[in-house]
């Protein structure tokens, strides 16, 4: 691994990187059953000069924003060293998106650049916020077909210029990215991340989960999540590691590329992860009577000789039909974005595959705490990473209060939301809005939410404040969307819902049609965005004199009904 | 050449297999993630189903952010 303590910027880490490991493979990228591309770090540096080359002469420069908006493939990646080795900023956008919410975190963001595939462009450039976001300037397309109508668009396959790019340095406290937690709705949240919170992260995280030439990291979350940015591109490229790209996730094709890739690590989501586990259960009770019985005895056998560390070797040898569907060479699955339930942590630790919960957020840099195995612990998120500094704020009786981070990870502040960042960020600590407790072993035990938001099982951030537009000119008196358990606290991180909250018109009812209506707005959300119920209100929202909701106000209002009846199913 | 109408009942029809529910009891217009209460690993799941059953490859992308049937059956038909 290089040593990153010598790097000021992403860009001249990753230039080392490129030269350092040439001979070794970073990259491979199938479709289906069809291996698309493998390339050296020498050939990845090959594609990528000319396009560092053409992009300065279109005249991008230092601090200067471009956007990538793409799929997991090798061109993201392309992309987004050219643009660190040209001094760019980048803000990666999560592909899922609508276009009219890309348009509004374009416009935001002030890129003047955008990357993107075809497909996604054929959306977005027919969309209305094109007209508005004037400041994206140039936009370049992947993978076009050959008559495509590229909308003012150049093609990335030919964007290139001959010849050395001139390498544009930047210093550890310039800003790196910018990368949106949420805030596709009322207030975009642009995580402004240095090059050092990416340089002291990757430090952290590869000294507990080490990556070397030869490691295969299967990338299957978006790469403009925090996660797979650092463990499926920074982290593998500046020690000589593989990423492997899927240009599908159907989960037969997921299945086969551990076996045929040998997979190393890999980074899920709790729901597929759950998925994983539910198929692997529906395996293991089909076993005949008699297989059953071993099977049992061999776990409880590996879950006995695993209780302090994992081994391995022991459990490959044990467990082998197991990891050799898993590609035999397995070492970790690293599980992030949403809460992980302790009994799927633990199925998977009992067949001996560690599951490398942890807790983390965008604006830390990614990962706070990660459980280190030693011993694994199901019921927690693990101890913080060396250099965080993680303290509970205002305990109650039972040690849970705010969790609260600090240490060079942490980004600077909000894109143009200094009242945001001086809320989120008070006297250099990160405020998460998360509650927790740390047991005296110094594992975090997450037990809930104290701000207005949930996290979905795909690790999806849902703020209220950004899906409430869908609703507006709903003919009730007034309304307000808010996260249950932010009305309600639960000592829960899952099953998290979010209900709408409507004042109706003196004498209206709450009939069929207005139903109708709360659906129909409902269902042009994404399925994970959606609504779960109605509460209804009988008395005026508290406003302040501009006329905003008091949303804390109105959710201590709420409270005391009781959430079982008051919450009406759709 | 099937028609859009022809895809869309096929469409309807392998999906109300796939999630064993009775003949005719999806419409074109409906939602399947709410109706079929589904996830998006199984609606994935799903659509090789129904790529196996009209012989196409329909890349991910293409489905993006859809959520009927009736537009689903319409990306499907776009490649027959």
């Amino acid at each position: 691994m290089l040593d990153l303590s010598k790097y000021q910027s992403i860009g001249e880490a990753l230039k080392d990187a490129l030269d350092q490991f040439a001979n070794e493979v970073c990259l491979i990228e199938a479709d289906r059953e069809r291996e698309k591309e493998r390339l050296t770090y020498r050939e990845f540096k090959e594609r990528a000069n000319p396009l560092a080359k053409a992009l300065q002469a279109a005249g991008f420069s230092a601090g200067d924003r471009a956007a990538i908006i793409m799929t997991n493939q090798s061109k993201w990646l392309i992309s987004a060293y050219a643009i660190f080795f040209t001094g760019g900023v980048l803000v990666p956008l999560d592909y899922k998106l609508t276009p009219d919410e890309h348009w509004q975190l374009l416009k935001h963001s002030g890129a003047g650049f955008l990357i993107t595939e075809y497909p996604i462009w054929r959306q977005l450039s027919g969309a209305s916020g094109r007209a508005e976001t004037t400041n994206v300037r140039m936009v370049l397309v992947t993978e076009a077909p050959p008559n495509a109508d590229l909308g003012g668009a150049k093609r990335w396959e030919e964007f290139s210029e001959a010849g050395d790019p001139l390498f544009i340095a930047r210093k550890r406290q310039d800003t790196a990215s910018i990368v949106y937690s949420s805030g596709t709705g009322g207030r975009p949240k642009g995580c402004m991340m240095t090059h050092e919170n990416y340089l002291e992260q990757c430090v952290a995280l590869t000294s507990i989960y080490p990556f070397w030439p030869g490691v295969r990291y299967l990338s299957i979350l978006p790469t403009n999540h925090a996660i797979d940015f650092m463990v499926g591109f920074f982290g593998p490229f500046t020690c000589g590691a593989t990423v492997v790209h899927l240009r599908t996730l159907r989960p037969e094709y997921v299945r086969e590329t551990f076996p045929k890739y040998k997979i190393t690590y890999v980074s899920l989501v709790p729901l597929v992860l759950k998925n994983l586990q539910k198929g692997l259960q529906a395996r293991f009770d089909a076993l005949p009577p008699g297989k059953r019985k071993v099977f049992n005895a061999l776990v409880a056998v590996n879950k006995a000789l695993t209780k302090s560390r994992p081994r391995l070797a022991i459990s490959r040898r044990l467990l082998k039909q197991v990891h050799e569907a898993f590609g035999g060479e397995l070492r970790a699955i690293i599980v992030g974005g949403a809460f992980t339930e302790p009994l799927t942590l633990q199925f998977f630790y009992d067949l001996g595959i560690p599951v490398a919960n942890g807790y983390g957020l965008t604006e830390a840099g990614t990962a706070i705490t990660v459980n280190d195995l030693k011993p694994f612990r199901a019921d927690t998120v693990g101890k913080p990473l060396p250099g965080m500094e993680v303290r509970i704020v205002n305990p109650a009786s039972d040690g849970v209060g705010e969790v609260t981070v600090r240490s060079k990870t942490v980004m600077t502040g909000y894109l143009d939301d200094p009242e945001l960042t001086a809320e989120t960020i008070v006297d250099g600590w990160l405020m998460t809005g998360d509650l927790g407790r740390i047991d005296e072993t110094g594992h975090l035990q997450l037990s809930g939410r104290k701000k207005n938001m949930i996290v979905t099982e795909e690790g999806k951030n849902i703020y209220p404040e950004d899906i409430e537009k869908v609703f507006e000119s709903l003919p009730v008196k007034e309304f307000c969307v808010f996260a249950a358990n932010f009305i309600w606290p639960k000592r829960s991180m899952v099953g998290e819902q979010l209900v709408l909250v409507v004042h109706l018109e003196s004498g209206q009812q709450y009939g069929d049609e207005l139903k109708r209506e709360i659906n129909a707005r409902n269902n042009r959300l994404l399925n994970y965005k959606r609504i779960h119920g109605v509460v209804l209100l009988d008395e005026d929202f508290p406003r302040t004199a501009s006329l905003k909701i008091k949303r804390n106000m109105l959710a201590e209002r709420l409270a005391k009904f009781d959430s079982a009846t008051a919450i009406l199913p759709l | 050449m099937r028609t859009l109408e022809q895809t869309t009942q096929e469409v309807l029809d392998l999906a109300a297999k796939h999630f064993q529910l009775p003949a005719g009891s999806l419409a074109a217009g409906d939602d399947f993630f709410k109706k079929l209460g589904i996830d998006s690993l199984q609606t994935l799941e799903m659509l090789s189903r129904l790529e196996n059953h009209f012989g196409i490859e329909l890349p991910d992308y293409e489905v993006q952010g859809v959520s009927d049937f009736k537009t689903l059956a319409e990306r499907i038909q776009s490649r027959l």
